[in-house]
């Protein structure tokens, strides 16, 4: 980690996936301070300072953003977002969840628990680097988060 | 005033004994009258005419010697029979030669006697009697009888024929107070029982049997009914509980069926949710890799092998659409249906504007027909449009002039809606293949697509009760039908 500051946190189980959103937040200088995480246990700990990230780190060094998959193995997407959304050290930070179907019948719930953003995931690689280019003008460059 | 039929059968046995009896007592007691009158008519007459025989036997002397006096005196001992109203005694020569008068009558004596003998006229009883010694004839004996002891004894007759007549009535009325019973209190008591029995519904009730009599065998014939009712209850109400049984019985085999049928149709959900998600997580990392080594590496990919990533790209976006389409006709399978009423036409135009200002290329010419509004789920008939239309479209696509005419027709039960086109058409022998999800007429170098629409448009209208159909000719065009039940 170059800085304490992280703007992304990402936690992606699927490495390819995983790799083609790096390469197109790099693409646009988003992801200088990126972290990738494989699955919702190790997210957990970062974002809480607890397990192996227990002294490495402090919870209010929050992310700007996470990029959250709803599919992983151990705790899921959904369970991730409702810790941090009914915590209130971690509540203002931005969570979008990202998903392969807009047919995951979890989105209702995702968004009653208070999810920033929902983004599915496009087959078609154009539309894909769109997504991923829109999501990180946003949440990086756009959007103001709470002092 | 109540009809004889109407009465109830107590009154009615009573009228027809009084009536009987009444009219018995009558005849009988107009017999006994008319006896009575002309025994006493003969009676009275004998009666005088002894009389008569007495007097003028007594009146001999008085007129032998022509003493008028004694035979005053004789007449007036008539005194003593008041019915006697007058008498007279005529001499030799038929001269009036004494008389005799009641205090309270008067009247004229014939002139001179009349023929021997008593007859009746119409007010009194009148006769003339000889005054004989031996065979000589002194003179006449006149007798005037009036006929109030008759009717005096009439009336007396008269007054116990009422009596009798008013007694026999008590009595009667009396004993068939007493008889009818025996008649109508069994009749009663079977009509109380049917009423009883009707009114509750209780056939296990039996009518009591009072004797061996006619109503012996009505009340047993009505008995023997009860009994064969209450066995076909009987049957019935078995007939109707194992009725009962089977229903919940087929109710519980059809509600395990209907829970495991939920339970697969909640498995395909999540099925085709991992499929979606599942499938399309590969697609992306294929297609996204292969963009990366056409980006990354392209200075050393020549056109053949550029050709090749375009290939790979190419089929795994055509796998995401099957996915999607795919998806698109299970939703539709789960969705219910929300009826409103639709405007056809607008809703027509409007995909038809939505669909070119997709595409600006079609020169089409385009006939659309008023159509009537009917009811439907809108975002779903819409659906049904847009593939109707978006294929029309597609597949006349082609032609020189294509030609796409959207409307409707009335029938039976509904209405029936159309989008015809000039295109390439189809083989009639396989328009059962049409409406199958995946089932293709056209390869999809000539035309793309996924063969997903009709089946949607298919499960669309059965879910809304109306069916498809279609007509075609190779290279003539096709028509595509949908029905609407009104």
């Amino acid at each position: 980690m170059d800085s304490k500051i992280v703007e992304v946190l990402l936690v992606e189980d699927s490495s390819t996936d995983a790799e083609l959103i790096i390469r197109e937040l790099r693409k646009h200088n988003m992801s200088n301070n990126l972290v990738h995480l494989r699955n919702g246990e190790e997210a957990l700990d970062f974002i809480f300072a607890i397990g192996k990230y227990a002294g490495v780190r402090e919870v209010r060094d929050s992310p700007k953003v996470i990029l959250l998959d709803i599919h992983m193995p151990k705790v899921n997407g959904i369970e991730v977002l409702e810790k941090i959304k009914s915590d209130p050290r971690t509540r203002s930070i931005p969570v979008v969840i990202l998903t392969s179907s807009k047919e995951n019948p979890d989105i209702k719930k995702c968004y009653e628990l208070g999810v920033n953003s929902y983004i599915v995931k496009p087959v078609d690689f154009d539309g894909f680097t769109k997504a991923m280019k829109n999501l990180g003008l946003y949440w990086l460059l756009i959007n103001q988060p709470p002092e | 005033m109540m009809l004889f039929r109407d009465m109830p059968i107590r009154k009615k046995m009573m009228r027809i004994i009084f009536l009987i009896s009444g009219v018995v007592l009558l005849v009988t007691c107009i017999t006994f009258f008319i006896y009575e009158f002309y025994a006493f008519r003969k009676t009275t007459l004998e009666k005088l005419s002894t009389i008569g025989k007495i007097i003028a036997a007594n009146s001999t002397a008085a007129l032998a010697f022509d003493n008028a006096e004694d035979a005053t005196e004789i007449l007036s001992a008539l005194q003593t029979e008041p019915h006697i109203v007058a008498a007279g005694l005529y001499d030799e020569d038929g001269n009036l030669f004494s008389k005799y008068l009641s205090a309270t009558t008067f009247i004229a004596f014939p002139v001179k006697p009349g023929e021997e003998g008593y007859y009746f006229v119409p007010s009194h009883l009148e006769g003339f009697q000889p005054v004989m010694v031996g065979k000589r004839k002194l003179g006449t004996l006149y007798l005037r009888s009036d006929l109030g002891a008759m009717y005096e004894r009439l009336k007396l007759y008269g007054g116990i024929v009422a009596l009798v007549i008013v007694l026999s009535f008590i009595l009667a009325y009396m004993l068939s107070r007493v008889l009818q019973k025996s008649i109508s209190k069994p009749i009663l008591r079977l009509a109380e029982t049917a009423r009883m029995i009707s009114d509750q519904k209780d056939f296990s009730v039996r009518a009591v049997k009072t004797g061996h009599d006619e109503l012996g065998t009505l009340t047993d014939a009505f008995n023997n009914m009860l009994v064969q009712i209450q066995d076909q209850n009987q049957a019935l109400n078995e007939f109707n509980y194992n009725l009962e049984q089977k229903v919940s019985d087929r109710t519980i085999q059809l509600e395990s069926v209907n829970k495991a049928l939920q339970a697969v149709n909640k498995e395909l959900e999540a099925f085709s949710y991992s499929i979606s998600h599942d499938l399309r997580a590969p697609l992306r990392g294929i297609i996204g890799f292969a963009t990366m080594l056409e980006e990354d590496y392209s200075s050393q990919l020549d056109d053949e092998a550029k050709r090749i990533t375009g290939v790979i790209k190419s089929n795994t976006l055509k796998m995401g659409h099957l996915i999607d389409d795919l998806l698109a006709f299970s939703r539709m399978g789960r969705q219910d249906i929300k009826k409103t009423i639709i405007p056809t036409t607008s809703i027509a135009k409007e995909v038809i504007e939505e669909l070119l200002s997709e595409n600006k290329n079609y020169h089409v010419k385009w006939i659309v027909h008023e159509m009537p509004d009917i009811k439907g789920d809108i975002n779903a008939i819409r659906q049904v449009w847009i593939n109707l239309v978006s294929n029309a479209l597609k597949y006349s696509a082609n032609k020189e002039q294509p030609q796409v005419e959207i409307g409707s027709r009335e029938q039976e039960g509904g209405t029936v809606f159309y989008v015809k086109d000039n295109g390439v058409g189809f083989d009639e022998k396989y328009k059962d293949k049409l409406f199958r999800v995946f089932q293709r007429l056209h390869s999809v170098e000539e035309f793309e697509g996924t063969g997903v629409g009709l089946a949607i448009v298919e499960k669309i209208i059965s879910k809304h009760g109306g069916k498809v159909w279609a007509e075609g000719e190779e290279n003539k065009g096709a028509c595509f039908y949908f029905s609407l039940p009104g």
